[in-house]
């Protein structure tokens, strides 16, 4: 048991003189074991401990955007303008918009799964050692600060969300179930991923601060390296889209839940209204929606495997967090 | 034995000097055959147990590693060799000062403050105007914390410790920044604390101010434990009590802590 949760005090003071020794002074009977002074179940913990989680979201999302003006509007000012770019650039410039129905809203669903995996994964990463006062000197489950950062994330990409929504809505979008399933796969699998590296990276980070560039570097590409910007039939056209580099590619765990979510939203719309979305006669028509093989089981497969780095990753954790202490 | 609250076996930290800090610099050190890091016990091979209701003074001259046994006591940090086990709920302070988020308001900190304790909302409802008071740090309540003065820093934390409903309380030199009226406030609490039965770990260099508190002190030199028992030996072991000899009756509160510091 811990003794750290919120449990009612296991004590009863027994008036009187106690037998032993004390001079007069009630004795404290405690009931609780002798134990490590604090022990951790880890993300078990997290969840145990809710209200703290609670308070832990409030004063980040506060704490994020103090003293400034717009506050949480600045959480979509980025992802719009990126949106915007990109739309300009590959869209008009580089003429996909003509070539991909509602290359908007594949673009944008894209991009709330990359932005909320990426806004995980930075914030995640900064999370120990931003929240450096408290570690280093209360004794708590520290893997509560990567878990927050997502859901900061979280709550941040909500509203994106619900743009993103309404703007499928406005095109015509009927989901089938495979589709509802496809969308809430694909959040879990970036949920499970992104905490999964943020709790390792946080860790890293406070032994070498270079781990925070490193991310900031590896996100330079996030957006490359998944099907956002270009359809996923681009990539498998191409003389890329066979051979190694292809199951490389696929393999990427962040791109099969990119293509869940655009098998959610964009796929639906795609195909206009009631039209049953895996209708082979159209695949060789240009345009047309496609979505690589098996991909449901392709999800859940990489949801069991971003499980499977979860369990890692908290190891791994659990094994640095012994010294976070002394090197903060 | 069943009546042990804290038990420290054999206990050992170290701690790491890095001499360099970016890859250029180990480089160069390492061409050069300097040394790039080195290793000494912060706490070495510490062992000794507490009573249920006990309260110790832990004494010794600055980096002895006072704090650091307190962190260890109060699981922050893990030993490197040895076993630290304690019994029931820890609360208390380390190394002047509570675990306060800088960017938060004082109001925001205890609510924080109190759930990392352990303490649910409800508890924290029903004590935050006790610790406010008892705080008094008036309209500051609503500021950041890294605002605060000193004092006001940990007056604060003082008072969120001092309410948790804890079996061991852990307390780490707070009284050198508070004034004078808020040492006696606080000194009457931890004796009250103290008759409450819990356990108290009090670390200071005011004598006198142990003499009052414990029964029984720890003496840390260079990370060994080089004393344990009666307060007075021990006081006179660390040769604090110099001054002390001559004046011990028209000693007053201000004296009892004045070298607090």
């Amino acid at each position: 048991m811990s003794t750290q949760s919120e449990h009612q005090p296991a004590t009863s003071a027994a008036n009187g003189a106690s037998a032993d020794g004390s001079v007069g002074q009630p004795v404290r009977v405690v009931d609780a074991p002798l134990a490590a002074p604090f022990s951790s179940a880890g993300l078990v913990d997290v969840f145990r401990r809710r209200y703290l989680l609670r308070l832990l979201v409030r004063k980040e999302i506060s704490a994020r955007y103090q003293g400034s003006l717009l506050g949480l509007l600045w959480s979509y000012v980025q992802p719009l303008v990126r949106f915007c770019m990109y739309f300009f650039v590959i869209g008009l410039v580089l003429g996909l918009h003509k070539n991909v129905p509602n290359f908007a809203i594949h673009m944008f669903s894209a991009l709330v799964a990359v932005h909320y995996f990426t806004e995980t994964f930075s914030n995640g990463t900064r999370s120990i050692v931003r929240n450096r006062s408290l570690v280093r000197k209360m004794a708590m489950p520290r893997e509560m600060f990567p878990v927050s950062s997502c859901i900061v994330s979280a709550i941040n990409s909500f509203p994106q969300l619900l743009i993103l929504f309404v703007a499928c809505v406005a095109v015509g979008w009927s989901p089938d179930a495979e589709a509802i399933l496809a969308g809430i796969l694909g959040i879990a699998i970036v949920t499970v991923l992104g905490v999964a590296l943020a709790l390792l990276f946080s860790a890293m980070n406070v032994f070498f601060r270079d781990f925070q560039n490193i991310v900031a570097t590896f996100q330079l590409f996030t957006h490359w390296i998944v099907p956002m910007i270009y359809p996923y039939s681009k990539l498998a056209e191409s003389s890329l889209g066979s051979g190694w580099f292809y199951y490389l590619y696929m393999s990427n765990p962040l791109t099969v839940a990119v293509l869940l979510v655009e098998r959610c939203f964009w796929v639906p719309t795609a195909l206009g209204q009631g039209t049953d979305p895996k209708i082979p006669a159209d695949q060789s028509q240009v345009g047309f929606p496609v979505m690589p093989d098996h991909l449901m089981s392709l999800g859940w497969f990489m949801l069991f495997a971003s499980l499977v780095i979860l369990v890692l990753c908290q190891l791994a954790f659990r094994r640095l967090e012994g010294k976070f202490a002394e090197r903060l | 034995m069943s009546n042990d609250s804290i038990v420290v076996d054999g206990v050992t930290k170290n701690f790491t000097l890095r001499y360099h800090r970016t890859i250029k610099q180990i480089t160069i050190a390492a061409l050069r055959r300097q040394q790039i890091s080195d290793t000494f016990p912060a706490v070495d091979d510490v062992t000794f147990s507490v009573e249920q209701g006990e309260s110790v003074g832990l004494m010794g001259l600055n980096g002895s590693g006072k704090s650091t046994l307190l962190k260890l006591i109060n699981g922050v940090m893990r030993p490197d060799a040895g076993k630290v086990q304690t019994r029931g709920r820890i609360a208390g302070l380390i190394a002047t000062g509570a675990g306060f988020h800088p960017q938060l308001t004082g109001r925001e900190n205890v609510f924080l403050n109190a759930a990392i304790l352990g303490m649910s909302e409800a508890e924290t409802n029903r004590k935050f105007d006790q610790i406010v008071e008892f705080a008094d740090i008036g309209r500051f309540l609503e500021t950041p914390v890294g605002h605060y003065s000193s004092g006001m820093f940990s007056r604060l934390g003082f008072a969120v410790a001092v309410h948790t409903e804890s079996d061991i309380f852990l307390i780490d030199e707070v009284l050198a920044v508070g004034d004078r009226p808020f040492k006696k406030k606080c000194m009457a609490r931890m004796e009250e604390i103290r008759k409450e039965g819990r356990t108290m770990f009090y670390v200071s260099h005011a004598a006198a101010s142990v003499r009052k508190m414990c029964e029984r002190v720890l003496v840390l030199e260079k990370g060994r434990l080089v004393f344990d028992g009666d307060v007075d030996e021990g006081i006179r072991y660390l040769q604090y009590d110099d001054d002390d000899n001559e004046s011990v009756e028209e000693e007053d509160l201000d004296e009892e802590l004045g070298a607090d510091i």
